[in-house]
């Protein structure tokens, strides 16, 4: 597999981290009741075509990336920068 | 019998001496020298001899090599005969010709498939014991040695534009279009020599021998820059985003494989094709071989697979065959074609064959023969366009599947794996694909000048199973036969991947390559499905066996794991200290003086040492991470449950970090070292975790804090100066005294003009500082300190001493905090400061784990006769059963306290702060302990801390 990190280009997925779900990039606020924090923390949809994962380009330029990617054909359609996404 | 005169060199087979061509394949070499009998079969110890010419073979796997260096399951086929080889034949015992198992094939009625599920079926606890070991005894190929691989194995990368698969014509041409355009193209091919079927055809390309127009298209890659040829390089397996496996038999000194991951922009199949064979009964043995693999030996090794060879087949091959053999000067006593009503249906010979029975329209005739070409017609290579879930579809016209278009994204097929079985055919396929492709790239092709080639048409009458008595052999490497096939389709096994489990058909380490496609016609026929319904199983990666080693090549022995070393290894090494591994780090567990017998001794002491004058200890591995910038204290208040905001610049506080499920995450020391600078310290485990951590805090979830994180671990070496010595050792030794700093204060300081920072934290509750100096005068400060220490009566201290003066202390480490731990629990949950938002504390409130009943830290000391205590025991109330429904907690760490005198032990235990006093009782099963303890507060030793504050 490899991952278009938009800082240092093509690379193979072994020097990337990864952690899941995109999801961890909308935390709520911490009065938002402990449902929303359940369902933050916990809740994840396993779809069967497309997915935003949060990948880390650990032996890389140490970026956290927005990776789109389709979980039947392997295709990754989109990668960002976590930050630009967050900001 | 070689056919031509040849240099040649010894080499061996199960201990007799022969002479081969060096390079020739070993499977050559045997034949040439009469050997015919190479291997047995897997279940039924049949004799079986070479069957094919390439990586397909079923029959001849030999070892090769002895000792450590011994290969299993090595393609007879595809080694490289070289002086001093030595093989050895496989399943044979005490030799090939007199196998005891082969009593397996007289009591064959009885093993077929399902035997063994069916048989030992009672009693239940007999298969793992008894069954299983004598059943992998009796079948089975070659074993592994039991040793450390000695060899060297190589992986690497490798990047191209377009990756051609296969170097027959259609390889060849794919390249040299692709190349002349411009594009980077890697070239790979499993055989050692370029040239696909053609090295082993008789052939004309342009009124020349085909291999003339091979040898020129060679010399014409070689010469572009931008083409990589790779021989001996079987591309494995087609992954994600244009990525290819690809192993290379190595032949040179020092190094035997490489594992290459290949990267393709675009990629063309040219895997040709693979020789089937027809099912009749004992076509097994040895003698009866695949016809292009006669021709093969024939035409290319210039090896006589026999004196008096038939040729039993149902296409244009049977009559080819003859042709090559006759002009080879060998006797060819019979041509049998099966579309012309003729077929084989029984042969004879026990090591070899003698004799075939031919039936022609109803008259049957036995003839002599001692080889037996057989065809059954071609299938297109499609398996590595099936690793990405392509299912390959049937083409009538050539009885076989092709593959499915599209099936691996940017992937091609040209030539034989494409269908097309003439040369012309295959070299017009391949200008034409290659050409779309380097067009897809953006390049421009070049005009190619076609070769005159042979374009006679394929044509195949089908031929599957001929009809008779006796076993037909479909799949030799995991010994199934038709038969074998019928009783799956009779006990309901009819969908084709229930037949291939029930009867093993494709299961073995050729993945069925020569046998598939006969066993799916075989079960169409059976179940009365047509092939294309019947389907075809699924083909995985790899395509060839790829030892582990080569796999996990650097990954063997040290390379699995790097070693780091701190500064003053090499003095602890010199001092005598055992070193133990800490994550990658490796840190002295304890300095032996003279007289010391053991481990506890030199403990004892050195925590003697610290308590009463002063100790040195190597704390480099802790992380270390760098945060500045105008955001820094928000980015602290933010990961940090307490706040770090309202510290002084020169201050040191302790922290406690959070998962964002509100369980600990890690902590340690953070300085301000600045109004927007601060360096923060990990524990040594966490480290690679808490830079992450950081990373994406600033990343995802607070891009919008202006502040930078670096990791220093390796940039600062620092040392623990711990006892009430330890001013006395740093004044005279720091270029300023050091009397003025307070406790959880830090400095930036010189030491012998060198800039250093120092802390007054302490781990051991003692008076205590840390010196940190950039990494490359670590060694020289260590040395300075431990001298300045041993004149004051003290020394260096290693793991285990740190270890009982922080127990004795309550300090926790990731004993205690393990994951499953929250604040609460520590007894630190009013640190998690409410002014301010950070992450875990919105998760850290949630009823559950904020229980009065959750699992407490708690101190324990022996109260009952027996003293010792074990980390990992449990606690139950003092008389209850202990079993684990009455499991109330257990401890995490344990240690002798030579200063108090006893085993200490910090622990959880449900209530437990509100239980010092109470006896409850420890119990360890694994190591048969059973103690009562008193629960106590975790701090034993000094608890107003005193002596921390100097």
């Amino acid at each position: 597999m490899r991952i278009n990190c938009p800082v240092c280009g093509e690379r193979d997925r072994r020097e990337f981290y990864y952690v899941g779900d995109a999801v961890a990039l909308d935390r709520p606020d911490r009065e938002a009741g402990l449902d929303a924090w359940d369902s933050y923390v916990h809740l994840r949809d396993n779809p069967a075509g497309m997915t935003r994962d949060l990948w880390h380009h650990e032996a890389g330029c140490g970026a956290w990336l927005v990776v789109t990617r389709d979980t039947v054909t392997h295709v990754v359609s989109d990668v960002v920068l976590a930050r630009e996404v967050a900001r | 019998m070689r056919l031509r005169e040849v240099q040649t060199v010894p080499f061996t087979f199960d201990g007799v001496t022969y002479r081969g061509v060096v390079g020739e394949t070993l499977a050559a070499a045997l034949i040439a020298n009469g050997v015919k009998l190479v291997a047995r079969s897997f279940k039924y110890h049949r004799p079986r001899g070479v069957m094919g010419s390439g990586s397909e073979e079923p029959n001849a796997l030999v070892t090769i090599g002895r000792g450590a260096a011994a290969e299993p399951n090595v393609r007879a086929t595809v080694q490289e005969v070289y002086d001093g080889l030595e093989a050895f034949s496989q399943n044979a015992w005490p030799s090939l010709k007199a196998d005891v198992m082969a009593v397996n094939d007289l009591v064959s009625p009885f093993l077929g498939a399902g035997f063994y599920y069916k048989t030992f079926m009672w009693p239940k606890t007999f298969w793992e014991r008894v069954y299983e070991p004598i059943i992998r005894r009796a079948a089975g190929l070659g074993g592994l040695s039991g040793k450390a691989d000695s060899e060297t194995y190589e992986k690497a990368f490798a990047f191209c534009d377009v990756l051609v698969i296969g170097a027959g014509p259609a390889g060849l041409m794919a390249a040299l279009v692709a190349g002349e355009a411009g594009a980077d193209v890697i070239l790979a091919e499993e055989d050692c020599a370029l040239g696909g079927r053609l090295l082993s055809e008789v052939e004309q390309i342009d009124r020349r021998p085909a291999m003339d127009w091979v040898a020129d298209t060679e010399a014409r890659l070689h010469a572009m820059p931008n083409v990589r040829v790779m021989t001996r390089t079987a591309v494995t397996g087609a992954y994600d985003q244009g990525t290819f496996g690809a192993f290379e038999r190595v032949v040179r000194a020092g190094l035997k494989a490489c594992f290459w991951r290949i990267v393709a922009k675009r990629s063309v199949l040219c895997a040709g094709a693979l020789e089937r064979g027809i099912a009749f009964a004992n076509n097994d043995r040895p003698g009866v071989m695949m016809a292009g693999a006669v021709r093969a030996y024939v035409n290319r090794w210039g090896v006589a697979t026999g004196s008096r060879v038939a040729v039993f087949g149902n296409t244009g091959d049977v009559a080819r065959t003859a042709r090559d053999l006759t002009r080879a000067g060998i006797e060819v006593v019979a041509q049998i074609d099966a579309a012309a009503g003729a077929r084989v249906i029984g042969t004879k010979g026990r090591h070899g064959l003698t004799s075939i029975t031919v039936d022609r329209d109803g008259v049957v005739e036995q003839i002599d023969v001692d080889c037996l070409a057989v065809t059954g017609g071609w299938n297109p290579t499609v398996h590595l366009t099936c690793h990405m879930n392509g299912r390959p579809v049937w083409d009538e016209t050539i009885a076989s599947f092709v593959p499915q278009a599209g099936a691996v994204p940017d992937m091609v097929t040209a030539g034989a794996c494409h269908g097309v079985f003439d040369t012309m055919g295959c070299l017009v396929d391949a200008a034409q694909i290659a050409e779309a492709v380097v067009k897809t790239l953006g390049m421009k092709p070049t005009p190619v000048d076609l070769p005159d080639a042979d374009a006679t048409p394929y044509v195949i009458t089908p031929e599957w199973s001929v009809a008779g008595k006796g076993r037909k052999w479909i799949d030799y490497q995991n010994d199934v036969h038709v038969k074998d096939i019928e009783l799956a389709v009779r006990e309901n096994f009819r969908s084709v991947e229930h037949m291939k489990r029930y009867t093993t058909q494709g299961m073995a380490p050729d993945q069925g390559k020569s046998s598939n496609v006969v066993a799916l016609a075989v079960l169409a026929d059976v179940t009365g499905r047509g092939i294309p319904q019947t389907g075809t199983t699924t083909f995985r990666p790899p395509f060839v066996p790829v030892p582990i080693a080569a796999m996990g090549a650097g990954g063997a022995g040290m390379g699995f794991a790097p070693q780091r070393y701190t500064t003053s290894h090499e003095a602890s090494v010199t001092a005598g200290a055992p070193m133990i591994e800490a994550g990658l780090w490796y840190r002295p567990s304890y300095f032996p003086a003279d007289g010391e017998k053991n481990w506890r001794q030199s403990c004892d002491r050195e925590v003697n040492m610290v308590r009463t004058s002063v100790g040195v200890v190597d704390v480099s591995t802790l992380g270390k991470i760098d945060i500045q910038g105008p955001d820094a204290a928000a980015l602290l208040d933010f990961v940090y449950a307490n706040t770090f905001s309202t510290l002084g610049v020169g201050r040191v506080r302790y922290g406690l970090m959070l998962r964002e499920d509100g369980h600990v995450l890690d902590d340690g020391t953070t300085a301000r070292l600045g109004e927007t600078h601060y360096v923060m310290t990990t524990t040594t485990a966490a480290a690679g975790l808490v830079m992450r951590h950081l990373e994406f805090v600033l990343q995802v979830l607070r891009p919008d804090l202006d502040a930078s994180v670096m990791s220093v671990t390796e940039q600062w070496a620092q040392f623990g100066i711990a006892g009430w010595k330890s001013r006395e050792v740093l004044n005279g030794l720091l270029d300023e005294p050091i009397d003025d700093l307070p406790y959880m204060g830090c400095a930036d300081i010189t030491v012998g003009g060198v800039r250093a920072r120092i802390f007054r934290i302490s781990f051991s509750g003692e008076l205590a500082f840390e010196l940190a100096v950039p990494a490359r005068f670590g060694a020289a400060l260590y040395d300075a300190l431990v001298a300045r220490a041993a004149a004051l009566g003290g020394g260096p201290y290693g793991m285990e001493a740190l270890n009982v003066l922080r127990i004795e202390k309550g300090f926790i480490t990731h004993a205690e905090i393990h994951g499953r731990v929250t604040a609460f629990d520590i007894g630190m949950d009013r640190m998690i400061s409410l002014k301010k938002d950070c992450v875990g504390q919105a998760m850290s409130r949630r009823v559950g784990l904020l229980d009065e009943d959750r699992a407490q830290l708690v101190g324990l000391k022996p109260v009952g006769a027996v003293k010792q205590l074990s980390a990992g025991a449990h606690l139950f109330e003092s008389g209850a059963e202990p079993v684990r429904v009455n499991g109330q907690g257990y401890i995490t760490s344990v240690g002798f306290s030579p200063t108090l005198g006893a085993m200490l032990a910090l622990g959880f235990l449900e209530r437990g702060r509100a239980r010092h006093g109470e006896v409850v009782r420890m119990v360890d099963h694994m190591r048969g302990l059973d103690a009562q303890v008193e629960v106590c507060d975790p701090v034993f030793f000094d608890p107003e801390g005193n002596r921390v504050r100097g």
